[in-house]
């Protein structure tokens, strides 16, 4: 039998139901898992110490009404830029320390109304900037497979909270890489939504023309369970799609992929990636293509070149974005950013100022146009493009050092799809040195019915959702 | 193409544009480092854009508006909303002085 932290929802749905166990049972189990490994985990860096009290309503509602809403005593671990009442957020930087949110991110609200219970924020890059958690104020997170690894970021406490098992599903966000990297790193399945899809509002921002929030979990069968609850127009986010949502549900449990179309992008094999990496996914290719789909190897545009315009816009809007916070009206002084925070808005500032910003900004925005191009004109024959998350499998704890372009660097695969407003999935296709690599599964804006549907097909006939011994490991 | 050197003093004018004081070991790390970054950065002028329009919204929304009425659940408390600032007055905001201050005129 299953133990209680190895649930997905549908199961812990299915156990409250069937009344054997309480919301109250599972809440307390995570928090011990919590207490017991997250000292030399540092996945939480803070608790929500209502968790058992909430628990308790819930079971109460249970006993009333039954389970009639959709996430109804799910606990969420929730990464530390989603604004949430009642739970110090800082975005991992010592500007926000002590802050208190004075409203609920749109998101967490959405969770919190169809029943979630959230056990606690988890740690990032600070300010999500970073691709290893090694750039929060708090320390890095360290990878549940191998505690001498980074977990991936910026989202790397909420992938390591799942690849641990100290929540049972996880809300994280991306900009260029940071739902997928991390889920690759820790060998666990994430979401990044059309940009659009799900509110910003509440979500401490970074670049605001590509972030997005989406879910980390054991399956995409979660991620489509909580993308139905997140997705929706919003008024507090004028950029939120006025589409109407799909029940992401219906598309799970295809039998096969027969009349799919997908491309196999042959950059996205780096000349210098291992070959090991690239066997496993050469390896879901042949696997996608025996489940009935179509693989066919396509050409994009070098992703170098993704580099170069993700650095211009990523910077350029989060020295923007990073202006609010002016030690007046909440947070601390300037003084207290970190050296990459530093260093980021110090570069955007400098591509978007006189002189610059035709050479730099524009250009990249016109780069940006040719990438959008491209994939439209991919998505006019294929489905779905496919390819690597991440070069390679996690790195070890210190690797960013003295590297100042380290997250640009590490999300060379996922930037052309995020800076295009992309659905992407990362899930784990297989092992290198006992560590998970990620497969990619991208399709079009509004299309994340077909990137879950082929996951979710995928993750039906093999066996890669697997889960470290903390017992044995740490 | 020529190399784009950034110099240690462009690194303190931006620094004062972006309201951000740095070590001194920071300045010459800083203009090391954006040098780097800027020859990356470089590789955009191998591709040609002199027909392409720039992109700064990606999924095709413009011009979303909301009627200009007062919304009660947009806006927050005054005591809410000051409750975060570290120096208030009165119920206001308290910010350093910007005119006639001994803080260097800005660039």
């Amino acid at each position: 039998m299953k133990q209680l932290h190895e649930l997905t929802i549908k199961e812990v749905l299915d156990g409250y139901q069937n009344h054997d166990f309480t919301c109250v049972d599972l809440v307390k189990h995570f928090l011990n898992r919590i207490e017991k490994f997250n000292p030399k985990l540092n996945i939480y860096l803070a608790l929500n110490d209502r968790a058992l009290k909430e628990a308790e309503t819930v079971d109460k509602e249970i006993a009333e009404k039954g389970i009639a809403r959709k996430l109804l005593g799910i606990p969420f671990a929730i990464k530390d830029n989603f604004l949430t009442i009642g739970m110090e957020t800082t975005a991992s930087s010592n500007i926000l320390k002590g802050y208190k949110p004075q409203y609920e991110s749109s998101v967490t609200q959405k969770l919190l109304d169809a029943g979630a219970i959230f056990l606690g924020k988890t740690n990032m890059d600070s300010f999500a900037h970073g691709s290893s958690t090694e750039t929060s104020d708090f320390g890095p997170t360290l990878n549940p497979w191998n505690p001498d690894k980074l977990p991936g970021g910026s989202s790397g406490g909420s992938a390591a909270a799942i690849s641990a098992q100290l929540a049972t599903v996880a809300l994280g966000s991306e900009t260029a890489g940071s739902i997928r990297q991390p889920s690759a790193w820790c060998g666990v399945t994430g979401l990044k939504p059309s940009y659009g899809r799900a509110s910003r509002y509440g979500l401490i921002a970074m670049a605001s023309s590509t972030d997005q929030p989406g879910p980390i979990a054991r399956s995409i069968e979660d991620c489509a369970l909580v993308v139905e609850v997140i997705f929706g127009k919003d008024s507090f986010d004028a950029t939120t799609s006025p589409a109407p949502n799909e029940k992401y549900t219906d598309y799970l449990y295809s039998p096969d992929l027969r009349g799919i179309r997908i491309g196999l992008v042959k950059e996205y094999l780096l000349p210098d990636m291992r070959e090991d990496v690239k066997n496993l996914i050469l390896n879901a290719a042949g696997k996608l293509r025996l489940l009935g789909a179509t693989v066919d190897e396509i050409s994009l545009m070098d992703p170098k070149y993704a580099i170069s315009t993700y650095t211009v816009i990523a910077r350029s809007e989060i020295s923007s974005n990073l202006a609010r916070f002016d030690g007046i009206r909440f947070g601390n002084v300037r003084d207290t950013f970190c050296q990459e925070t530093k260093r980021r808005i110090l570069l955007g500032t400098y591509t978007l100022s006189a002189g610059y910003y035709d050479a730099y900004y524009k250009k990249a925005q016109a780069v940006r146009t040719k990438m959008i191009e491209q994939f439209a004109e991919i998505f006019k024959t294929y489905d779905a493009v496919i390819g690597a998350v991440s070069p390679g499998p996690a790195l070890s704890v210190g690797a960013t050092q003295n590297q100042p372009m380290f997250g640009e660097m590490e999300d060379i695969l996922v930037e052309q799809s995020a800076m295009s407003g992309l659905t992407g999935v990362g899930l784990p296709c297989g092992f290198v040195d006992s560590l998970p690599i990620g497969l990619q599964i991208t399709s079009n804006q509004l299309k994340e019915s077909m990137a879950i549907k082929i996951a979710d097909c995928y993750q039906r006939h093999t066996q890669f959702q697997l889960f470290p011994d903390l017992v044995k490991i740490i | 193409m020529h190399q784009v050197q950034v110099t240690p003093d462009e690194v303190k004018k931006i620094a004062k544009l972006a309201n951000l004081k740095l070590q001194d070991n920071e300045v010459d790390l800083f203009a090391d480092q954006f040098t780097q970054t800027i020859e990356v950065i470089d590789h955009l002028n191998e591709i040609d854009t002199k027909k392409v329009k720039a992109t700064y919204q990606v999924n095709g929304l413009s011009n979303v508006t909301r009627a200009d009425e007062v919304d009660p659940t947009r806006v927050l408390p005054q005591e809410t909303a000051l409750r975060e600032a570290k120096k208030i007055h009165n119920g206001f905001f308290v910010v350093d002085r910007l005119v006639d201050s001994d803080a260097e005129e800005l660039i």
